[in-house]
């Protein structure tokens, strides 16, 4: 049974979770940007989790970082809903291209415009924002050990 | 935007009114609209006509023994109240020990809740991993004072059809007061009140292809009678026990909803039971890790209730909305992170409970529409579990 329908705007409908989603939670959710894994071992990538602990959505995050300090890949995966899986597709395109010192900013709140995230989905945005924040710690500590190895020789 | 087609799998939370019922509703609002309460014009009469042969219709569904037996309310949700209430408030003196299981609807558990607020008693049986109770925890649970036992004829979520029967004669020999709540039932699967030997049964119109907005509850005829302390006083309407003006309209369409269901069983179960497995089989076997609750040996006809390891349930959701109407049992909100009770109750892993869909197949389902259903779901969980940092986990340790 077919029943023609018409979807009027996302948002329409406050109270129904599927139904509100902007146009750019979609979007990103649809067409998520930057999937996928760098090599954790590549002392230019660093690798950080976030974990919602009571929902259990998880994202992952990594970033590459070019000897200038800038960040030149960004990679992610998540579990977990469309929001949390649209904030790290997002983060990703927001931070590929700045600084390590520029992406150590907080940034949820630039997520949460990008998508046009309602205040209840804040979670997500900032869930995304402390894997990116892991990512960079894990970068520095690579560094710093790499620093300290290298008056050896 | 243009018009996208939508494939309702979603028939557990409600049903497409049968256009049938509908033909059959339309005059009353004209033509026959009198109120049945009217003695002395024949509006009146033919208005009282109509709610009489919806009565026999309803009692005939369930096989009551006689059309006195069922009274009108505006669902199942009212009918639990008034069961469990009424009775409640009727056998007090009696005693204030209820019996009832973890996985009832929460219509039956908030109010269990609320009657145990006022001093009641409440004994919540668990299930197995299938969400069968146990007759066997029912009999033990039986005390001097229990003078109400509770149990759902079929889940709602995971569509698991409890031992009726057996609590039934439990409920007899013991001398106890049998409710069940068989909104999902009712209309779906045969169901014979004599033989199974309940007092009291609530049941909704829109669960089998009727209108929204009304249900019946069955009151037995027997001895010692079944009592009941009204919850809705006024008019005296429903022998005292539901007073409000008939809505004739909606009554015309649970009588009519409820002759075409009798008519279309056991044929339409087994035909929707066809449609269900096909729909289980082809997501099974394309998929890896997907999970089937419940119990199929004892389960409704159109309940498919599945668990997708490694993504979760409003994200799949998501994929699915605009052309698959399905429901996530553990529908969670940024507000509230509470996974199903239904799916605690029979021990589904935690992580699961998040990536759990409920699929509802009914009278209006098509093979084409399964076939497309199937499609549609592998393409979102494969799609979501190349994003999953969790399966791509599962995958490299499996490959090792």
């Amino acid at each position: 049974m077919l029943i023609p329908f018409t979807v009027k705007a996302h948002g329409a409908r406050r109270g129904m979770p599927y139904n509100n989603y902007s146009e750019q939670v979609l979007e990103h959710f649809n067409n998520p940007r930057n999937v996928g894994r760098l090599d954790k071992d590549d002392p230019r990538v660093g690798t950080g989790v976030a974990q919602d602990p009571a929902k259990g959505d998880l994202i992952r995050f990594q970033v590459m970082v070019d000897e200038q300090g800038r960040i030149v890949d960004a990679r992610f995966k998540a579990y977990g809903c469309g929001s949390a899986i649209a904030s790290a597709s997002a983060l990703t395109t927001l931070i590929i291209g700045r600084t390590v010192s520029e992406a150590e900013q907080p940034c949820h709140a630039e997520i949460m415009r990008l998508l046009d995230l309602p205040p209840e989905k804040k979670a997500y945005a900032a869930l995304a924002e402390e894997a990116l924040l892991s990512a960079l710690a894990d970068h520095a500590r690579k560094h710093q050990r790499t620093a300290a190895r290298q008056p050896e020789p | 935007m243009t018009p996208s087609p939508l494939i309702y799998l979603d028939n557990h939370a409600t049903t497409r009114v049968d256009p049938r019922v509908v033909e059959a509703m339309l005059p009353i609002f004209t033509e026959d609209y009198g109120n049945p309460s009217s003695r002395h014009h024949p509006l009146g009469w033919r208005a009282e006509e109509r709610v009489e042969i919806a009565r026999e219709q309803t009692a005939r569904l369930i096989n009551a023994a006689s059309p006195d037996e069922i009274i009108f309310t505006s669902g199942a949700t009212e009918s639990n109240n008034l069961a469990l209430r009424g009775a409640a408030a009727a056998l007090a003196a009696r005693g204030r020990h209820i019996i009832t299981q973890q996985t009832e609807h929460k219509a039956v558990l908030d109010t269990l809740r609320a009657l145990e607020e006022q001093g009641f008693q409440v004994t919540r049986l668990p299930v197995d991993g299938r969400g069968r109770v146990d007759p066997d925890d029912v009999r033990r649970a039986i005390r001097p004072d229990t003078i109400l036992i509770s149990i759902m004829w079929a889940n709602n979520e995971i569509g698991t059809i409890q031992p009726i029967e057996q609590i039934g004669a439990l409920a007899a020999e013991a001398g106890v007061l049998f409710h069940t709540d068989a909104a999902q039932a009712a209309g779906r699967i045969p169901i014979d009140v004599q033989a199974a030997g309940v007092h009291l049964l609530s049941l909704s119109a829109h669960k089998f292809y009727g209108p929204k907005g009304i249900g019946a509850l069955y009151i037995r005829r027997c001895r010692p009678p079944v009592r009941l302390v009204p919850q809705i006083t006024g008019g005296g309407q429903e022998r005292g026990l539901r007073s409000g003006t008939l809505a004739v309209p909606n009554i015309v369409g649970l009588g009519t909803a409820a002759a075409l269901a009798r008519e279309a069983l056991p044929d339409e179960a087994a035909r929707i039971a066809g449609l269900r497995d096909k729909l289980c089989a082809g997501i099974l076997g394309q998929l890896e890790e997907v999970f089937e609750n419940g119990d199929p040996a004892h389960r409704l006809p159109g309940n498919l209730n599945l668990s997708f390891a490694f993504v979760e349930g409003e994200s799949l959701l998501m994929g699915l909305t605009g052309r698959i109407c399905v429901s996530s049992a553990s529908a969670c909100t940024a507000e509230s992170a509470e996974p199903s009770h239904v799916l605690r109750a029979i021990g589904l892993d935690e992580p699961l409970t998040r990536s759990t869909l409920r699929f509802g197949v009914g009278r209006f389902n098509t093979t084409e529409e399964i076939d497309e259903t199937v499609d549609c779901v592998v393409r979102v969980v494969r799609r979501l579990r190349e994003i999953s940092p969790l399966y791509e986990a599962w995958i490299e340790g499996h490959r090792v």
